[in-house]
């Protein structure tokens, strides 16, 4: 009881300060988390959940059906998990590989003295500014089968038109293009400013000692990187594995499974169609657990992302 | 890294050993080949951008002729779009009262709790910070189906107040993790100073570490307006009659599976880059700052 009262006295007021998010936390996350999960195993979907239709209550008749959704799903019986999955797992890898390759090589051109640099950096900041929706629907215009600007230009080369929303291969590199175009901004602004941490003296003492150009990069500007990209990769890989509005909005509701990452296909699964909650929820949960196991397992290997303040 | 051609510098004592070279000097074929690159890169970024503005200025018809425009352009498409009932302008104004009211939400229930992770440690400290994590991960899929069921039990479907209270389960985590971040970059100095002077913990956090943290709190906010601005998913699903539609919904109108009024769909996009791109830059130069800060620790 004394135990129980020191503690109290010694931290109610961290409590009362974080109480407020705890309670938010609880009331619209955990709860509804639950309740997620709870779907998940059973076999609700839009004609047997619980709903009102004007002054009438319809209750629930959905049934608890244990772990089937998730037999159903992991065996392979279902048919689609494994190739979104794969699909999604080589869309992040591309999409963070080519936002973080690009990002670094505009970011150390930008840190080059040069003239019109000011004028460079604010054009290539350009897609992070429009909203992403925004970008998206222009992305459409310009990939448009028929009238689009660029199957013109490639008519005016001599090649054939790209059916770059319609035909399944094609989607996939149209929404990789489209998420790179509008990813690689923020990669540049973050390593750009990663960059310009990295004291001027690290660059002189290498060059002292004889170091190439190249050394220079692989030993001073890497390793001084290090925190930043960590923090910048770890994001990106969140980020995109989670894309939602690009694949959605670009090649969206028409688009078949096979052009779906895992997140907007258990959002067509709970919105098109019959409205399959339960099995939306089963995705949800799996794609939560894998995040999670990414994250540990990326926490582990590189000790906490960004330790010091990158910039 | 780009080609860095040596180039003697006559300053230097003789005789210059060639990997003297002042940094930031390049040869001329260096410079040709960077300024080329760079250009070539920004049109690339800039391109789709000035063609939405262009093909706004183009007719019903004009956007599979795009070569007409330049003969006869038109402003109809703006004045359409914004005269357009249950259309642009109510969007808009959707989209900035939920966004505010998401944003001021967030922001105001995350300080205290970013206050207090960043400066006591309390039981819970670590599971908290776990919670923040996870949550900025938490993927759409999950969620978006039982809160569309409690909200339609709440009858706040098609409403604000049950978007902006959506919109709390990614802002309100979120903010707690900038703002520890921010006030971590806060000397500690600063509140004992505080404590010294006799002022109660939340005293301390309001009259001292608010102040100082104010563009912490206002980058915060800046990332959270952007977030719920341009959030489609849980949007295109709650929200469901034409005036109750944020632009990102709304703009989906315009170009279905059955019509395309690109006309209607580039003006309104520019009107909404303008507008969003503006701001931006204004405060562009912070914004990666505060997210790595908050990234941190």
């Amino acid at each position: 009881m004394t135990l129980l009262r020191r503690v109290l006295d010694r931290h109610w007021y961290a409590w009362a300060m974080v109480a407020p998010v705890v309670l938010v936390l609880a009331l619209l996350v955990l709860y509804p988390l639950a309740r997620g999960l709870w779907f998940s195993l059973t076999d609700a979907n839009e004609s047997n959940i619980g709903r009102t239709i004007g002054p009438n209550h319809i209750p629930s008749t959905y049934q608890f059906v244990g772990l089937d959704n998730y037999w159903h799903v992991l065996s392979g019986a279902e048919g689609h998990f494994y190739p979104v999955l794969a699909w999604t797992v080589v869309w992040t890898l591309i999409c963070v590989a080519l936002h973080y390759g690009i990002g670094l090589a505009l970011a150390l051109l930008l840190n080059q003295r040069a003239r019109f640099r000011t004028g460079y950096r604010i054009m290539l900041i350009l897609p992070w500014a429009v909203p992403p929706f925004v970008s998206v629907f222009a992305w459409r215009l310009l990939l448009n089968g028929q009238a689009g600007i660029v199957n013109k230009a490639l008519g005016g080369l001599g090649l054939p038109a790209v059916a770059w929303l319609s035909d399944p291969t094609w989607q996939k590199v149209s929404v990789i293009g489209v998420n790179t175009w509008i990813g690689v901004p923020f990669m540049m602004v973050a390593l750009l400013g990663g960059l310009q941490s990295i004291p001027a003296e690290l660059y002189e003492a290498a060059e002292m000692d004889g170091a190439s150009a190249w050394h220079r990069f692989r030993f001073v500007t890497v390793p001084s990187l290090r925190p930043i990209s960590n923090t910048v990769i770890l994001l990106g890989c969140i980020w995109t594995f989670n894309q939602f509005a690009i694949i959605f909005l670009l090649v969206g509701q028409a688009a078949g499974a096979s052009s779906q990452i895992l997140v907007t296909y258990a959002y067509q699964l709970a919105f098109s169609g019959v409205r399959d909650y339960s099995g939306s929820a089963t995705y949800g949960a799996l794609i939560l657990s894998l995040l999670l196991v990414f994250a540990v397992v990326y926490r582990r290997r590189l000790g906490s992302p960004a330790r010091e303040n990158p910039t | 890294m780009t080609v860095t051609l040596t180039r003697s510098t006559p300053a230097v004592t003789s005789p210059p050993p060639a990997r003297v070279r002042r940094r930031g000097e390049r040869s001329r074929l260096a410079s040709i080949a960077y300024h080329a690159t760079m250009i070539t890169v920004s049109a690339v970024a800039v391109f789709p951008v000035l063609w939405v503005v262009y093909m706004s200025f183009g007719d019903a018809d004009a956007w599979a002729n795009p070569a007409e425009i330049l003969r006869s352009p038109v402003t109809s498409n703006y004045g359409a779009v914004l005269r357009q009932h249950d259309g642009f302008l109510t969007w808009l104004g959707n989209s900035l009262v939920v966004a505010i009211c998401t944003t001021l939400l967030g922001v105001l229930i995350a300080a205290t709790a970013g206050y207090a992770l960043s400066r006591m440690r309390f039981p819970g400290h670590r599971p908290l910070m776990w919670t923040f994590l996870v949550t900025q991960m938490f993927p759409v899929a999950i969620l978006i189906v039982p809160l569309y069921n409690i909200l339609s039990t709440l009858h706040l479907l098609n409403t604000y107040a049950g978007l902006v209270l959506t919109y709390c389960t990614i802002s309100v985590p979120f903010c707690a993790w900038m703002l520890k971040g921010y006030f971590d970059t806060i000397p500690v100095e600063i509140d004992e100073a505080g404590r010294i002077d006799g002022c109660s913990p939340f005293g301390t956090f309001w009259k001292l570490v608010v102040p100082l943290a104010r563009p912490g709190l206002a980058v915060t906010a800046f990332y959270t307006f952007l977030t719920a601005w341009g959030e489609v998913a849980y949007a295109t699903q709650f929200m469901t009659t034409p005036d109750r539609y944020t632009l990102a919904v709304g703009l989906q109108t315009y170009v279905g599976q059955f019509k395309a009024e690109w006309g209607a769909m580039t003006a309104a996009s520019v009107m909404i880059s303008a507008f969003a791109a503006a701001v931006f830059f204004g405060v562009q130069r912070h914004l990666v700052s505060g997210l790595t800060a908050g990234a941190a620790k």
